[in-house]
């Protein structure tokens, strides 16, 4: 006989769940909402107010829009295909070779899976101005190229590679490079998916770092130009900043609803080491 | 051929590290070594070379006030965001993990404001904050509680930043919990239920145990990012009033970018650095712990 009690503690926590999920999303439906309606009706929610797409006119006005969205594809897609690159090599170099100091090199790498460079910025900046990087895109992207976690990561998905295979693959004559790119690479595939999303979303949404090394618009990605834009200082609605700010998150929310459950499972696993 | 291979293995290896190696080592090993050693040293300004002073930086360091306002800021607010949010968190997993009613866009609804960048959160959040005719205000309008300038008083700067902080974490920490929750076979909960245990009690003596993994996981990565997370600083308070919600990453950028007191700013680091090790190590001695156990 399954508890009685419960049944009514099951409505309970159904209420609860719900009331929670309405929290959690208000803020965002709160922009929606003042997004696509005029100043007026910033906080009087009747159903008759007016829709407008005026906000986000002005938003993309008043800020150099374009250009920030710019800014953040190439600093996205650079920093990504980077850590592609060294996270696949160091990774492989791990998982199938064994090397003198090999252990003292992965330890070291684990050192920046709890010391990451967002908090070594005064240090950083040095080095990065010293290299006449300061106020470049490559300057935001660079320190995080040689991810410990992407060559965490995509070790595991290596080691789980089976030995035949790259052995049936070493008889017919290809060489360690082929068989990473023929072998090793289409295996962790499910692993580059994760990491990318994760990769992606990370430095599409990074501030602090960018922040410091850029001073024009010509580099600023999107999150830094949203805080110029949504600064009292500027002078901006906050209708227009609203506005703003759905543009900015736009595309990463988009996709987010769209493949829901690869997202989920992406950040899952990262978790999971 | 057995012996080309012995000595191409190793070469290949470290050429493969190679690209890698550098560019860790220049970003993260040479700046935590880097910035020790420039805590033992002055700021160079012009026409005074750094030189080394020795632990003064230290010591002018436990004479500042605001260091212990901003270490005590962010341990108050370490200590308000990870229990509630973890314990959120746990809830959640929970509900998205039974038979609830619309549970995909539950789940979506709580897992949303981890895709979305701090920056932005903060821009709709500081309107929710404003005086008068902020969201908050107008709430509290209905039930005739005065207006308050919730970014403005030192009282309740610091409590707006972690509301802020549990809202964005709480459903990233959920998706550890329900990966874990997916591992416990539904047959067990069957079985206590029918057995009569109450839902709470299977949940205090069954599913909360098999969390425990997760949960020390969870806490490290909450600890680290009450740390690290400072961007809605920016936004809402600036640090302020009185450096009342300033926090330690902040305090480090204002005294290296705004001051451009990097010596200083140096031994700060280091502070954070000795907290971020600290967790490092708890993670390391659960990771060991977890061998044993598979």
């Amino acid at each position: 006989m399954i508890n009685r009690g419960s049944d009514w503690m099951q409505k309970v926590e159904v209420l609860a769940a719900w009331l929670l999920a309405f929290l959690w999303a208000a803020p965002l439906l709160y922009a929606i909402w003042a997004a696509f309606h005029p100043m007026d009706f910033i906080s009087r929610f009747i159903l008759t107010a007016p829709l407008t797409v005026d906000n986000f006119r002005n938003a993309w006005k008043v800020a150099p829009f374009a250009r920030y969205f710019f800014n953040t594809f190439v600093l996205v897609s650079i920093t990504l295909v980077g850590q592609f690159i060294l996270c696949t090599m160091a990774a492989y170099a791990f998982a199938r070779f064994e090397f003198p100091g090999k252990e003292i090199a992965f330890l070291l790498v684990l050192v920046q899976i709890m010391i990451m460079p967002d908090v070594l910025i005064v240090q950083n900046y040095k080095t990065i101005s010293s290299l006449g990087l300061v106020d470049t895109i490559l300057g935001i992207g660079l320190p995080y190229m040689a991810s410990a976690f992407g060559i965490f990561l995509l070790r595991q998905a290596f080691k789980q590679v089976p030995k035949e295979l790259v052995e049936a693959a070493r008889v017919e004559g290809a060489g360690w490079l082929s068989v990473l790119w023929k072998v090793y690479i289409p295996l962790a595939k499910p692993t580059y998916v994760a990491y990318g999303l994760v990769s992606v979303s990370y430095h599409w949404n990074n501030f602090l770092w960018p922040v410091i090394i850029t001073n024009s618009t010509e580099t600023r990605p999107l999150t830094v130009g949203l805080s110029i834009f949504g600064a009292p200082e500027s002078g901006v609605n906050f209708s227009v900043i609203s506005a703003g700010t759905l543009l900015a998150v736009s595309p990463l929310l988009i996709a987010f609803l769209l493949f829901q459950r690869q997202f989920v499972q992406s950040f899952m696993r990262s978790g999971i080491k | 051929m057995k012996l080309q291979r012995q000595i191409a293995g190793p070469v290949y290896a470290w050429l493969l590290l190679l690209p890698a190696a550098v560019l860790m080592v220049a970003f993260t090993h040479y700046p935590i070594v880097g910035g020790f050693i420039a805590s033992f040293f002055s700021t160079g300004r012009e026409g005074r070379p750094s030189k080394f002073i020795g632990l003064e930086n230290y010591s002018s360091m436990i004479a500042d006030p605001v260091f212990w306002q901003v270490l005590q800021n962010n341990a108050i607010y370490a200590l308000g965001v990870i229990p509630i949010s973890v314990s959120l968190a746990i809830f959640m997993a929970v509900c998205v993990n039974g038979r609830l009613p619309g549970r995909g866009i539950v789940r979506a609804a709580y897992f949303t404001p981890t895709i979305l960048p701090m920056i932005a959160v903060a821009n709709i959040w500081l309107f929710f904050y404003t005086p008068q005719i902020g969201l908050l205000d107008q709430i509290c309008g209905l039930f005739n509680i005065p207006s308050h300038s919730w970014l403005g008083d030192t009282k309740t700067a610091l409590g707006c930043m972690m509301v802020l902080a549990v809202w964005k974490d709480a459903g990233f920490f959920m998706i550890f919990f329900l990966a874990a929750l997916q591992g416990i076979p539904p047959e067990l909960e069957e079985a206590a239920l029918i057995e009569g245990a109450g839902r709470w009690y299977f949940f205090r003596r069954v599913t909360l145990p098999l969390l425990m993994p997760t949960m020390l996981f969870v806490l490290v990565n909450a600890t680290i990012n009450s740390f690290k997370l400072v961007d809605h600083i920016f936004i809402l308070t600036k640090g302020g009033p009185d450096n009342a919600s300033s926090l330690l990453l902040y305090y480090i950028y204002e005294v290296a970018f705004g001051f451009w007191d990097t010596a200083y700013a140096s031994t700060l680091t280091v502070v954070l650095l000795v907290i971020l090790c600290l967790a490092a190590i708890t993670q390391f001695r659960y990771m060991e712990k977890r061998v044993h156990y598979q």
